[in-house]
């Protein structure tokens, strides 16, 4: 069990473990640290999404502090959201904002001691799938297949379409990059952090507070803010102008 | 040619420091993005915090790359692919 924790163990190691392992139809299923630092971070966003969901149904006129604080932050993600989407931003501030918030705490999760969730590729890449989802989706939506076509072998006329096998991989590209531009920057925080606490033994003591203000924090919510505010680009890109 | 275990971890070794040259790239585009920013925020300084957040939202997409050729470097550092063809 001592693998759960980054800085437990006594030596560098920044690999997922498998902690229990299952017998499921004839499959081995692991249940890895991922698993454990996911579960978590859902009880922390169930407990306080509970907490927060009590405090706005009995909410005052005048808010409290906790309401305050709770306002603020569904304010801001709106905010965020209608920024960026313009008049498509009403159906999408909620997974937009779902989104933020998991990978966030996700990301700072290694303020823990967790190994953060989102340095597992098996986390993000699903993130990624579920944004190219959401633009495919969109594009077959809010524009004819003859438009789609066109716009496939976009710098020549439709009629020539040698550019089509160049866009189709720009296309498949977009939800590799994005959940591999989140997967590594985690991941090197986490390498960097463990080497840290790994090599150093007791020196590593009180100064590595700073280490994690950059590492986690920071590197953590400008990766949240890219990944949020490119789905938010992408799919506004596929719902186009018209309508 | 017979390679044994400690050859190939040299050369992943070597390999890895070599996909890390990677971050030149980044590093110069970042910089030219930073540098741009401070410039247009003397010009207009009353657009800073939209200038600041165009600026990080490019230098996040620039610095994929680097984060590819880092990428590559874990893998051969700690996954060690080219052991794979010895057993």
């Amino acid at each position: 069990m001592q693998h759960i924790l980054l800085t437990a163990g006594s030596d560098v190691d920044v690999m997922v473990h498998g902690l229990f392992k299952y017998s499921y139809f004839g499959h081995e299923v692991w249940i890895t640290t991922t698993h454990v630092s996911l579960l978590f971070v859902m009880l922390i966003l169930i407990a306080f999404s509970i907490i927060a969901g009590q405090a706005i149904k009995k909410g005052a006129e005048v808010p409290g502090n906790f309401q305050n604080v709770v306002e603020l932050i569904v304010e801001k993600l709106d905010g965020m959201v209608e920024g960026t989407m313009g008049r498509n931003a009403v159906k999408y501030r909620n997974y937009i904002g779902t989104i933020f918030i998991f990978i966030l705490f996700s990301n700072i999760s290694g303020l823990l001691g967790l190994r953060p969730p989102t340095a597992d590729y098996g986390v993000t890449f699903p993130l990624g799938v579920i944004t190219f989802t959401l633009v495919r989706f969109n594009q077959f939506k809010y524009h004819k297949p003859k438009e789609i076509w066109a716009d496939m072998c976009s710098p020549l006329p439709p009629w020539l379409p040698i550019w089509f096998p160049i866009n189709v991989i720009s296309e498949l590209a977009v939800p590799i990059s994005l959940s591999l531009r989140l997967f590594a920057n985690i991941l090197s925080g986490t390498i960097m952090m463990t080497l840290v606490y790994g090599l150093l033994k007791w020196v590593a003591t009180i100064w590595p507070a700073a280490l994690h203000v950059y590492f986690d924090l920071f590197s953590g919510a400008i990766q949240t803010y890219v990944f949020c505010m490119l789905t938010m680009t992408y799919v506004s890109n596929a719902i186009g102008e018209e309508e | 040619m017979e390679f044994n275990r400690e050859f190939i971890l040299g050369c992943s070794a070597i390999g890895a420091g070599l996909a890390v040259i990677a971050g030149i790239g980044p590093g110069v585009g970042q910089g030219i993005a930073a540098g741009h920013a401070a410039a247009a925020v003397g010009r207009n300084p009353g657009a800073k915090s939209s200038i600041t957040s165009t600026m990080l939202l490019g230098q996040a997409v620039a610095e994929t790359t680097g984060l590819y050729g880092l990428l590559v470097a874990i893998l051969l550092l700690f996954v060690k692919p080219l052991l794979w063809g010895l057993n």
